[in-house]
């Protein structure tokens, strides 16, 4: 029943994590874009043919870069090897939209589960020819958010309508999670958290997975500050997703994408803090810059002297890049960064740590709690006069 | 329809939770048990509506069902990590760790509920033992986090009359204190109304044992509770007789303790504990006492409560006699308010009182402006026999500035008065006032200001006055009042500017008496020559004050304040170089540090804190105003009302050409952040004991350059008045002034206490040059500290135009904090100043300089003597 002990693979990685800062990989879409394929690439020939169900809008792939693990796998490849090549350990797979979900967006929801297992298996190739003993290569198997929130209501006029729920999301983390383990990821990576609902589904899936299939994988979680208000964009701060989040043990819990690494230093730091797991970050190059080649401006000096400053600062035990890295920039990374000891795990009191939008911790020093008294809708009226039994 | 209903039964519960919230409910508890609707489906719906709601999601969420489903589909809809109450080995070991499990993997703390197969546990026995299997269940079976489970261990009635429910709430406190003794981590809850079931009808009795109850409880180590905060008190405040009476009950201490209890209560019912449940001023239902008695009596005693009902009784009243609404606030209004303005002027009433009071009048008025209104535009040919006001000022506080308790206190009181008020808000530019004055054909402009700087815009708007035909033609009274404005700064730098009369008001309760003598037609010209009169010796007076010899600069430099540096007065380093934020302060710890005394100068009551609440004069109000006080600061603290920022830097610093402090980035020295331009005093200073006095400056107490000491200088900026603007809006759309002034009172006082607060921090801490000080409270604000914290503005470093550089050192953005043009802070409730740790700094006053230091200064910093003319003009000569 123990099914939060770690794995012998999670006990290796908590050496590594003890040892050096260990180096993530940086961007796939943006290195994809450098390719510049086109509408017939992303379909190869396996998918010249395929179009929407009659009556619907005409369907154009390019831009799902899920597919190319089908169509053009040895882009990706190539890719995953340059990372590895520019001293990675850990490489995501291809699989942020490869969800129901997303892809049914494409009409090709049907696809979810081979997109995960094949682009694990690429990443797995890939992390087989760079493995040495002594800088061994882990496979992340990337869960991204999925272009729908449980939290946010998608109509102005309706504020409870949402256009996923919770049950849907678990199914399709579900899947997604069945593909990338069996396919041969060795750990489970959700990423760029903007709903922590959301992300509260995909370790309700993973957790399930993990029951049923009576093993473990290391979990890694990162969230996404998305404005300077230090919120993620479902409200949440980012101490309060930690509370939402930590029942899940992971091994990391970072952040990544959005605001570059100057604008992320505050949350970092906070996020150094309070947690009592390792930390893991991979900034974008800066903010989106559209007349730049890769979308960003940061080149790979500036990018690893911020992430350097966070590493001498403590903060760090995984570093890697978000949109606009290119594999230049992990080797500046890995360059800059070799040298400096890791963040150190703080011991922290075991008290319970709830949250809404913000934390709320109670300990031993807590006053008395005042929980709100019983809120329902059969009006306040009701509630004056009821007797709370 | 039923659609639209239930939809409305969502905004009520809405409603009701944000209440919780902003009354300092700390997690709120959502059920759906109750109605005919799909427990399920109204379950989702409400935490949906909850997310889209910033106010209410920030707080963690407790999903409430006697069913699994109802707790599960709850689960799905909440992003925070929340707790479910609850679940219970009820339906056996199985369906427990069932529940359990899933608990854990949606992420969520759980209530345990003492239940097993047998049934609910009520003696001490079966509750640990049901407690200790759930437990051991838990946190070794299922590896569940034990910091995550809060048992209930079942809080029943208790003196119901059956003598095996006795022990009750002994057994509760019992097995809470085994809880927490033998079951690591684990917290305990329960639902505190049940123990006061079988008194259901008498709220005080409940109340009583309710406190009684949770002091107990809380001692033994309960965590959290679902508790009506309306119904319960203050452990201390329990009469001795009563609160031995609950404690019988409570502890189950002796066989008759349910007997006397019954017979106590029934006292409390009859009594009356509260003075807001005294009703007797309403007569009773058979003989209610008459609309315009009740109405002047819930103005003389500031009663909201009933204000509509008998406004509207009384409106009805007029009609039926074929009078007009206007004719409710002409008659038993306006005689009410002037009981007040009476009692008020006796002595008998205080402004807190008196605000109260304006307050059920504004309520009142607000419910009858609709039908006045009807009436004018059903009935246009009857012209207007409305109320006519005595007057009409327009009032401002002027551009620079942000403060403005006073200047509302003032509108609050005239507005009493009947006079009619235009208040602009704060940071009104001159134009606009003036314009204002001219739209409105007001009668009296007013202003006010605290800062220095307003001094020289007040005069500015003089000046503008006398150039303006309009106002110099009408010779328009212009009233001056706040803090810094004086009589003798008023006749001297102001009046001379203007033909009109200008006059200057000490405080709120002068206004009416003033308005009324210049809206008179008889008195007037009287008390303008008066007026006059007055100021023209004000002007000889202090044009022979002028005659107080002064040292040219250069004479009172070598009359500096010589500190010694070495030894035991050698400076000592800062725990660090730089800044740091302190955000989000708790504002619980800074309550602790607040000064009362000037709040009540605030309200107009003058005397020290604590002694001020037993004065024989002001000692009730003052007693009142600090209760209330103490209850709104209870709710800005628990409900986050305001947000606390500050920043500190402790930088390398030496002086510099006598007067000025460099400020260094870093202890390279090489690198200057900014440089302070000290001002030094310039009057001949007395000779005591054949030893004159120094001529001091602030530069004088940081180590001399060329010294070769290094020496260091601090820097702060705290502000509590962030998201008060939300709060303050709601109040005055509810027509409360008083509640408005009041947060507004507090909000400055919590700034000031936070600078004590972060001072303390900085001595003892962060710059640690006093790191074994231990102050009460009260030696604190009698600064029987080490070191000084002056503050731009103020009379050791009377020069705001520092405050741009400190500012820009400090990062003060960064918490939020900017200044306005004239170099006020904003938000208004703020404090910033300089530290500095010589243990012979002392506070002291510039006063005036002259000409040649201001001729220096320019000089200096490379500034026009004008420029710095008018940013000084209170202290020149």
């Amino acid at each position: 029943m123990h099914s939060s002990f770690p794995s012998p693979l999670e006990l290796q990685l908590r050496a590594l994590l003890a040892q050096r800062i260990l180096i993530l990989d940086g961007a796939m879409g943006t290195m994809i874009q450098q390719y510049k394929l086109t509408e017939a690439d992303y379909r190869g020939t396996r998918f010249a043919d395929f179009a929407a169900p009659p009556g619907q809008r005409e369907l154009f792939v390019k831009g799902n870069n899920e597919l190319l693990t089908l169509t053009q796998p040895q882009v990706i490849l190539e890719i995953h090897e340059q990372y590895l090549a520019a001293g990675a350990d850990i490489i995501e797979t291809n699989t942020f939209g490869a969800t129901t979900v997303a892809q049914d967006d494409y009409h090709m929801g049907h696809l979810a589960y081979e997109m995960n297992f094949e682009a694990a298996k690429l990443a797995k190739a890939a992390c087989v020819k760079y493995s040495t003993p002594d800088k061994p290569c882990f496979v992340a198997g990337a869960l991204g958010p999925t272009p729908k929130t449980a939290s946010i209501s998608p109509d102005v006029n309706d504020p409870a309508a949402r256009n996923v729920n919770f049950d849907q999301l678990v199914t399709a983390y579900l899947e997604q999670t069945r593909g990338l383990v069996a396919g041969g990821a060795d750990i489970l990576m959700v990423e760029t958290i903007f709903d922590t609902l959301n992300c509260k589904a995909a370790l309700f899936a993973i957790d399930t997975f993990f029951a049923e299939t009576k093993q473990r994988l290391p979990i890694m979680l990162s969230g996404t500050v998305t404005d300077a208000s230090g919120r993620i964009l479902s409200g949440q701060t980012v101490t309060a997703f930690w509370h939402s989040v930590r029942h899940s043990k992971p091994l990391t819990i970072g952040l990544n994408c959005a605001l570059g690494a100057t604008l992320m230093r505050p949350y970092v730091e906070e996020l150094s803090t309070i947690a009592d797991t390792f930390v893991c970050i991979y900034p974008n190059a800066g903010l989106p810059n559209p007349m730049s080649d890769t979308g960003f401006d940061e080149t790979p000096d500036v990018t690893s002297s911020l992430v350097k400053e966070f590493a001498e600062s403590g903060f760090l035990n995984v570093a890697g890049g978000c949109c606009g890295t290119t594999p230049a920039h992990i080797n500046a990374i890995y360059n800059q960064i070799k040298d400096v000891p890791p963040r150190l795990v703080p011991e922290l009191p075991q008290t319970l740590k709830l949250s809404g939008l913000e934390p709320f911790v109670i300990d031993d020093d807590s006053l008395f709690v005042n929980v709100g008294e019983r809120t329902n809708v059969t009006g306040s009226k009701a509630f004056a006069a009821a007797d709370y039994q | 329809m039923r659609r639209l209903i239930i939809n409305e039964q969502y905004d009520q519960a809405l409603t009701v939770a944000r209440q919780q919230v902003e009354n300092g409910a700390q997690v709120i508890d959502i059920n759906m048990d109750e109605g005919m609707l799909d427990a399920i489906k109204a379950m989702t719906h409400f935490l949906n509506l909850i997310a889209s709601e910033p106010d209410i999601a920030r707080v963690p969420i407790m999903i409430d069902s006697s069913k699994w489903s109802v707790i599960e589909a709850g689960l799905k809809c909440v992003q925070g990590k929340a707790i479910v109450n609850s679940i219970s080995m009820k339906e056996g070991e199985e369906a427990f760790i069932h529940h359990a499990t899933l608990c854990k993997r949606y992420g969520a703390a759980i209530i345990v509920m003492a239940f097993d197969e047998k049934g609910q546990a009520d003696t001490f026995e079966r509750k640990t033992e049901i407690c200790k299997r759930a437990y051991e269940l838990l946190v070794e079976k299922l590896d569940f986090p034990p910091e995550d489970i809060i048992f209930d261990p079942n809080i029943f009635a208790i003196a119901t009359g059956i003598e095996e429910h006795n022990n009750y709430a002994v057994d509760f406190i019992n097995a809470t204190r085994w809880i927490k003794e033998n079951l690591p981590y684990a917290k305990i809850s329960g639902g505190v109304s049940n123990v006061s079931f079988s008194f259901r009808g008498n709220d005080p009795a409940r109340e009583a044992i309710h406190t009684v109850f949770l002091y107990h409880a809380i001692k033994a180590g309960m965590t959290m509770g679902i508790v009506n905060a309306g119904m319960m008190g203050v452990y201390d405040d329990l009469s001795p007789e009563l609160k031995e009476r609950v404690e019988d009950v409570v502890l189950n201490r002796r066989e008759d303790a349910t007997e006397r209890m019954i017979e106590i209560a029934s006292t409390l019912t009859a009594g009356g504990k509260k003075e807001a449940a005294t009703l007797e001023w309403r007569g009773t239902p058979d003989a209610p006492t008459p609309v315009e008695k009740r109405l002047s009596h819930a103005m003389v005693h500031g009663i909201t409560e009933f204000i509509v009902e008998d406004t509207e009784e009384a409106r009805q009243k007029v009609a039926n006699s074929g009078g007009r609404p206007i004719h409710v606030i002409e008659g038993p209004l306006m005689d009410g308010m002037n009981v007040v303005g009476d009692l008020f002027g006796q002595g008998k009433m205080f402004l807190p009182q008196v605000v109260k009071s304006a307050r059920v009048m504004k309520q009142a008025v607000a419910h009858l402006i609709p039908f006045i209104e009807a009436e004018k535009a059903s009935d246009e040919k009857r012209t207007g026999i409305v109320a006519k006001p005595k007057g009409k000022m327009v009032i401002a506080t002027v551009k620079g500035d942000v403060h403005d308790i006073g200047k509302n206190i003032v509108s609050v009181v005239l507005q009493c008065n009947n006079f009619e008020v235009v208040n602009m808000g704060v940071m009104v530019p001159a134009s606009e006032i003036l314009a204002m004055a001219k739209a409105e054909k007001a009668d009296i402009i007013g202003l006010s200001g605290l800062i220095t700087p307003s001094l020289e815009e007040m005069t500015h708007i003089a000046k503008e006055m006398q150039r303006d035909p309009y106002f110099k033609g009408l010779k328009m009274p212009l009233l001056i009042g706040g803090a810094t404005t004086s009589r003798a700064h008023t006749a001297v730098k102001i009046a001379p500017h203007y033909d009109g009369p200008i006059i200057y008001v000490a405080d709120a309760s002068r206004s009416v008496s003033v308005m009324q003598s210049l809206l008179t037609p008889e008195s007037r010209d009287a008390y303008i020559a008066e007026v006059a009169t007055d100021y023209e010796k004000a002007r000889t007076q202090h044009a022979n004050k002028k005659g107080t010899p002064m040292l040219s600069i250069a004479q009172a430099r070598t009359n500096k304040a010589k500190l010694s540096f070495t030894d035991e007065h050698a400076p000592v380093k800062p725990k660090f170089i730089g800044r740091r934020e302190i955000k989000n302060a708790d504002l619980s710890i800074i309550a602790q540090y607040i000064d009362w005394t000037p709040f009540f100068q605030t309200w107009d009551l003058a005397g020290f804190y604590p002694a001020i609440l037993n004065d024989d004069v002001v000692g009730d109000a003052a007693t009142k105003l600090f209760a209330e006080a103490q209850a709104m600061l209870k709710k800005i603290i628990e409900g986050r009302w305001l947000t606390a920022n500050g920043v500190v830097a402790l930088l390398p610093a030496n002086t510099v050409h006598d007067d000025d402090i460099e400020i260094y980035t870093d202890e390279s020295r090489h690198n200057i952040a900014f440089t302070y331009y000290g001002m030094r005093q310039q009057t001949m200073k007395p000779v005591i004991d054949g030893v004159a006095r120094p001529n001091q400056c602030l530069a004088d107490f940081i180590a001399p350059k060329e010294s070769g000491i290094p020496d260091y200088i601090g820097m702060f900026a705290v502000t509590a008045g962030l998201g008060i603007e939300k709060h303050v809006k709601r109040f005055e759309d509810a027509h409360d002034d008083y509640s408005s002034i009041m947060l507004k009172a507090l909000a400055d006082r919590l700034a000031e206490a936070f600078a004590e607060y972060m001072h303390e921090r900085i001595r003892t801490d962060f710059w640690g040059y006093a790191a074994n000080e231990s102050l009460s409270k009260e030696a604190l604000i009698k600064e029987q500290y080490q070191g000084i914290r002056p503050a731009p503005g103020y009379p050791a470093c009377p020069d705001h135009t520092v405050k741009p550089d400190m500012f820009k050192v400090l990062q003060a953005e960064a918490i939020d904090m900017q200044l306005t043009e004239s170099f006020a802070m904003s938000p208004g409730a703020a404090v910033s100043g300089f530290y500095f740790a010589h243990a012979e700094s002392k506070y002291f006053s510039v006063d005036k300089i002259g000409e040649d230091q201001l001729m220096d200064m320019a000089k200096r910093r490379n500034l026009s003597k004008e420029y710095l003319e008018r940013w000084l003009a209170p202290n020149l000569a």
